[in-house]
């Protein structure tokens, strides 16, 4: 018996890119993160070809639950067309071989930066969101080792002193995005930079929802089915973005969030921001025969 | 005519503070060495004493920011019972933020600088579980103001603010929950003779209008004969002489008091 008989043969590169190892270490810290709604599970973040910075946590959780069946779709602020989306999806197709969508519906594994697709996402779907800054109280406590504690004693105060502070100097909530949210009423968690307009989505979302920061080397998780609330003051209720009644100048749809387009002489035109609905609205103008699936928010309101 | 003479409130009532042979040492310093020291509801415990006498450690143990070595330290208050050394971080923390206001030398220690002061006071009984905005606003400025601090300034951080406007920041942010106890660590050093006489004279008008339960530290003998009731004198980590502020003053005992006070005349 000689070595050979007992290894395998070798290979340019494991499936996923990923070793195996590092995909069952990201697995465990995934089942955690899971099981512990919104707290920060630590993992060690591996190599991936591309920037900290870019994706890489969402990229490794997608190389992670990734199979040659996965439908993936990849989204760059409301876009699948932009340089950072189109390189990610590509390199996931390559190294698994998994078929791309550009559509939600069609989607098995959505890996996403700054937005949740206006379509409702359902049981059999996975959200992966990139996450910059995990850590919800880092505006308010620069010291991680105190944020760690406060999160386990759960003393989130402060968090609503920021959100006085913003009230006191503007007048309003000025949070736009990171909008942190108290998950399953126990962990205080930033939900990515997703607008104001994302946060309700997850809350009681049918589909899990993965993020995952590979600079902080963060991994926390919204199961299914799981209360998402942001914090807000009992006199100041939460306002999502005013995006109700604008229409997208190019398919005449209304009430999603929008993409602002400032003109030459000082006005601003809109189209939407998810960029797969917005072909599909100007398909269905166009009177292609299109399938919408159900939206979350309905004429500009969350339903 | 039958004359019933009240006996002093101090007499009637059990201690609300007490600390019995409070010990800490860092290293080989011994920076507090079995001090036990009782304080009753509504009087003013002044301690004074020299740079590295123990009287700010022994302050933040009160304060349950350190924890001693040795001894105890209860409070007659209807939510805790037993040695306060013994509770864990939540409950010392919730504690201090409902119960125990506290006013530091360095403002930096106590306040967020670039926070607006009003946030500041605010962040008192957001921890204290307060939720909404209207009764913040208010609350705050309620508290700024019963400390003197200028209304039209509610809303600058601190880091804009002058030192004995910084202090009253300080101060409503520790009245704000009206406190069972309040702490003043050298609340006065550092600001000049008008500001600190300003600053005592809103201590002082607080403790007649509120019976606030004291203990004040400061090595100022002209700050403890103003507002204690009741002086310590610490030296090295122990306390060399305890009496009435009158009594100290007049008559003091021990040569170290005597010292000090005649350095201070």
């Amino acid at each position: 018996m000689s070595l050979s008989t007992l290894t395998k043969d070798w290979e340019p590169m494991s499936y996923g890119f990923l070793d195996p190892s590092a995909k069952r270490e990201i697995r465990r810290k995934m089942l955690k993160a899971v099981a512990v709604p919104g707290c920060q599970m630590p993992y060690a973040s591996r190599e991936v070809p591309m920037a900290r910075g870019w994706g890489t946590g969402g990229l490794q959780v997608s190389l992670t639950l990734i199979n040659p069946e996965t439908t993936v779709k990849v989204i760059d602020q409301g876009a699948d067309d932009s340089v950072n989306a189109a390189s990610i999806r590509r390199f996931l197709a390559r190294v698994s071989g998994a078929p791309t969508t550009l559509d939600t519906l069609d989607a098995d594994l959505i890996q996403s930066r700054h937005r949740i697709p206006e379509e409702k996402l359902r049981e059999d779907q996975v959200l992966v969101l990139q996450v910059p800054n995990p850590e919800p109280l880092r505006p308010v406590q620069p010291n991680m080792s105190i944020a760690r504690q406060m999160h386990a004693d759960a003393d989130y105060g402060r968090m609503w002193l920021q959100l006085y502070e913003q009230i006191v100097r503007s007048g309003r909530v000025m949070q736009g995005a990171s909008y942190p949210s108290m998950v399953n009423g126990r962990h205080v968690m930033t939900p990515s930079p997703i607008p104001r307009w994302d946060v309700p989505k997850l809350h009681m979302a049918k589909h899990l929802t993965i993020l995952s920061a590979g600079r902080e080397k963060r991994i926390h998780a919204v199961p299914p089915f799981t209360r998402v609330e942001p914090l807000v003051f009992d006199d100041v209720p939460y306002k999502v973005e005013e995006h109700g009644d604008l229409t997208c100048v190019r398919s005449g749809a209304k009430g999603f969030f929008m993409n602002e387009i400032p003109q030459g002489d000082g006005s601003s035109t809109y189209e939407i921001s998810d960029s797969e609905f917005g072909v599909k609205s100007i398909k269905q103008t166009e009177g292609t025969d299109t399938i919408f699936g159900e939206t979350w928010y309905k004429n500009g309101e969350m339903s | 005519m039958a004359i019933t003479i009240e006996a002093p409130r101090l007499v009637k009532a059990a201690p609300l503070l007490k600390a019995q042979n409070v010990s800490k040492t860092y290293g080989h310093v011994q920076a507090v060495k079995n001090v036990s020291s009782e304080v009753f509801p509504g009087e003013v415990l002044g301690i004074v004493g020299e740079s590295g006498s123990g009287k700010s450690t022994f302050l933040r143990m009160l304060n349950l920011e350190e924890t001693p070595d040795s001894g105890s330290y209860t409070l007659d208050l209807p939510e805790v019972d037993g040695n306060l050394f013994d509770l864990d971080r939540f409950a010392r923390r919730m504690l201090c933020a409902k119960r125990i206001g506290i006013v530091y030398q360095n403002p930096h220690l106590g306040l967020l600088m670039k926070h607006s002061s009003s946030g500041n006071v605010a962040e008192r009984l957001l921890v204290a579980g307060e939720r909404r905005f209207s009764v913040l606003r208010e609350k705050a400025q309620e508290a700024l103001e019963a400390s003197e601090f200028p209304v039209d300034r509610l809303d600058a951080p601190p880091i804009e603010l002058s030192g004995g406007m910084q202090q009253r920041v300080q101060l409503a942010k520790a009245i704000a929950l009206e406190p069972a106890l309040l702490l003043l660590d050298e609340p006065t050093t550092g600001l000049d003779v008008s500001v600190q006489a300003l600053v005592l004279d809103t201590l002082k008008r607080l403790q007649q209008e509120r019976k606030i339960t004291m203990v004040i530290v400061s090595h100022d003998l002209g700050v403890i004969r103003t507002l204690a009731d009741r002086v310590m004198v610490m030296r090295r980590g122990e306390v060399v002489e305890a009496g009435l502020a009158d009594q100290i003053f007049q008559d003091p005992q021990h040569a170290y008091t005597q010292q000090l006070v005649h350095a201070k005349l």
